[in-house]
């Protein structure tokens, strides 16, 4: 059973197309990446997908079935923009929000008590939302999204606005949860952090399906035909390769069309040279993203 | 636990423990204490002793010279208006009058005091006419005719039923003191309760917490708790205050007598007043839950409810006039109108009552109105939740609104 399965939905306001014939599944265990520049319709397809805004067409299944109440327990959703109940003390705000999903009272409270634990926030637990700094808002929002050990997480840029020491944090119980089986779905603008987490990734522009798929295969796709190397001693000419262009710390080999990174490597091997590093250069989500963006718009 | 009873409870709670709430409805009961309290510190426990008065005249008529005691003034007779001068002057009288020897056929008498006032006090006047009369007709009829003429009307009125019986209710101002009371807390409670859910509203939109909730609840079950919610608050507020009127009136007239004896609660007055809340709330919520939905925030959406919250208090500024027109149609208007009838009807019913047929087209009207405000507003709300930042145009919201 996927955790969720996107097909062809559309979603229009006003005379704009906001999200445009889009389709995409999420499997158990994964962690998938919903990339885009700011107004690709990121945040309106997740809304469709969490039933708070209905598709002009095209269907939405969550856990193998459409979005209904016993779903939604099944379900953890943090959005873009975050905001708890500023009077209210911070296990009440939690305790409420997991009664929503389902939680009752008891076990609630208990799950709180350890999720604070370990967050190290126990000790603000009789705080007011309101006495908090952004980060540690951020922080019980997030709790606030697992507390009912969801099947499927929705995060939308969960990253933004939280210092290093917490983002390591967050993606260390976002890493656990994945090996939990859950299905993680993470939108957000740092390629870097889908990178470094996401399995597959979804990217959109203008509402439209730009990039889809594994993202070490997409990559493979946009691998350019040339080597990294940091080298000791002389180059020297190399059979295949028909440039070289320097950067700090390394040499970029550009091959022709026919020789393959293993033959050069053989070579340089051969004729003794210390290598330090070699690479087939792969260009970063972040490049592929901007090449992909700036071809579209 | 259901989710919708979730959200009731939990609205419930979090209103019933506004500071502004709390003030609001302990206020009424804390301040009619208060009054009772400082009315019986400082009333003494028996009748004041009010010091008699001396006051003198000069009679150059001659004859006046019975009943110079009239209550607590006494009257003291001068040979000329120079003795009567003099002992004015001295403080042993307050002041003196002289019945001219011409009083008969003129009707004049003057009086001289060293008090500059803006009138003659009644009590003086009514001393000076009650001797002047019992002097005039002593021996000429009998003493009880003479105060009958000093006093000739205590009108007693009693009021009828349809049958001939005697009514439950003999009207008056002890009968609409109660209501209006009532009328204008309930205005302001229906106005606190709408201004609650706007704000609430507003603050999770504000805030974006709305799209968590609408990620674990669904915007039928939001609204419908929040509504109830608040409204089971109101309604607290409302039958705490409607449960201290008889027991404050009890204290009140037991404790200062008079006026607050003659209050009564008119009949249906408790059933009436609580139908009316919970309508009139009905219908305030369903009005500002569009209203919290086409606005961006709390901020913006106040002012805007402000137009309809103020219609509520219409009935109470025009309250002086039921006195004057009570038959006046424009109080059958006001009855039947769904934003100022639950006022208006607190203000009829202790003042001349309502026909039947008109409580019938009141309630009718307002049960319309609230299924009409609930059905556009639940449009609204689905159309314009996850709106932020500018409040569209009301040509923008008719036309969604039509097309759905």
């Amino acid at each position: 059973m996927l955790a969720a399965e996107v097909s062809h939905i559309v979603k229009s306001f006003a005379d704009k197309v906001a999200v445009d014939n889009l389709s995409f599944s999420v499997a158990q265990g994964e962690m998938f990446g919903l990339i885009g520049p700011n107004g690709a319709g990121k945040t309106t397809t997740i809304r469709m997908m969490m039933d708070i805004l209905k598709p002009d067409s095209g269907d939405v299944t969550i856990l193998g079935e459409k979005l209904n109440e016993a779903t939604k327990n099944r379900l953890g959703y943090l959005p873009e923009e975050r905001g708890l109940y500023k009077k209210l003390k911070v296990l009440d705000s939690i305790v409420y929000l997991a009664s929503l999903k389902g939680m009752d009272r008891r076990s609630a409270t208990d799950k709180a008590n350890e999720l604070l634990n370990q967050t190290g926030m126990s000790a603000s637990n009789n705080k007011k939302i309101e006495e908090l700094s952004r980060g540690m808002g951020q922080i019980i929002q997030f709790i606030v999204t697992i507390i009912h050990d969801p099947q499927l997480l929705v995060l939308d840029e969960p990253f933004a606005g939280l210092d290093p020491v917490n983002t390591e944090l967050l993606k260390g119980m976002l890493a656990e949860l994945r090996n939990q089986g859950k299905a993680v779905i993470l939108s957000t603008h740092q390629m870097n952090q889908v990178e470094e987490l996401c399995d597959r990734i979804l990217m959109i522009n203008n509402g439209q399906d730009v990039l889809y798929g594994d993202l070490n295969e997409i990559k493979a796709r946009y691998r350019g035909n040339s080597v990294l190397l940091d080298f000791v001693g002389e180059l020297g000419e190399v059979p295949g390769v028909t440039g070289k262009r320097t950067h700090k710390g390394y040499t970029e080999l550009i091959l022709d069309g026919k020789t393959t990174p293993q033959q050069v490597l053989a070579h340089l091997m051969g004729r003794g040279i210390v290598i330090n590093r070699f690479e087939v250069a792969t260009p970063s989500l972040n490049e592929i993203f901007l090449k992909e963006v700036g071809k579209k718009s | 636990m259901n989710k919708m009873l979730l959200i009731f409870r939990h609205e419930f709670r979090h209103t019933i423990r506004r500071k502004a709430f709390i003030i609001l409805t302990l206020i009424v009961p804390a301040l009619a204490l208060i009054g009772i309290g400082i009315f019986q510190l400082v009333s003494p426990g028996e009748p004041p002793l009010v010091e008699t008065v001396t006051i003198g005249y000069v009679d150059e008529v001659g004859g006046f010279d019975q009943s110079t005691t009239q209550g607590y003034i006494e009257l003291v007779r001068f040979d000329t208006s120079g003795d009567a001068t003099a002992a004015l002057i001295n403080g042993d009288v307050s002041e003196y009058f002289v019945i001219p020897s011409d009083y008969l056929s003129t009707g004049v008498i003057n009086r001289y005091t060293l008090k500059r006032q803006l009138e003659t006090p009644p009590a003086i006047s009514t001393a000076i006419k009650n001797f002047l009369t019992s002097n005039m007709l002593a021996d000429k009829v009998p003493p009880e005719t003479v105060y009958r003429i000093e006093a000739p009307l205590s009108l007693v009125t009693t009021r009828l039923t349809e049958t001939g019986e005697v009514a439950t209710e003999q009207g008056g101002y002890g009968n609409v003191i109660i209501p209006a009371i009532f009328g204008l807390l309930l205005a302001l409670s229906l106005q606190a309760s709408s201004m609650y859910l706007i704000e609430g509203l507003g603050d999770e939109k504000e805030s974006r917490l709305i799209e968590v909730l609408l990620s674990s609840v669904s915007p039928r079950q939001l609204l419908t708790g929040k509504v109830l919610g608040l409204g089971a608050a109101g309604l607290v507020q409302v039958v705490v205050w409607l449960a201290s009127l008889p027991l404050l009136l009890n204290l009140a007239s037991s404790t200062i007598g008079g006026f607050f004896g003659t209050i009564q609660l008119p009949a249906n007055f408790l059933v009436l007043g609580i139908v009316y809340f919970i309508l009139g709330y009905l219908l305030f919520a369903a009005l500002s839950a569009g209203v919290g939905a086409i606005s961006p925030s709390a901020r913006e959406g106040q002012p805007l409810a402000m137009i309809y919250a103020m219609l509520v208090f219409v009935p109470l500024w025009f309250a002086s006039l039921l006195f004057i027109f009570p038959d006046s149609p424009i109080w059958v208007v006001l009855t039947i109108f769904p934003l100022t009838a639950p006022v208006a009807v607190m203000l009829r019913l202790g003042v001349t009552g309502i026909a039947a047929w008109e409580l019938a087209t009141s309630l009718a009207v307002m049960v319309l109105s609230i299924v009409g405000a609930l059905l556009l507003s639940v449009k609204a709300f689905r159309i314009y939740l996850l709106m932020y930042g500018k409040r569209p145009s009301w040509g923008e919201i008719i036309r969604s609104l039509r097309t759905g």
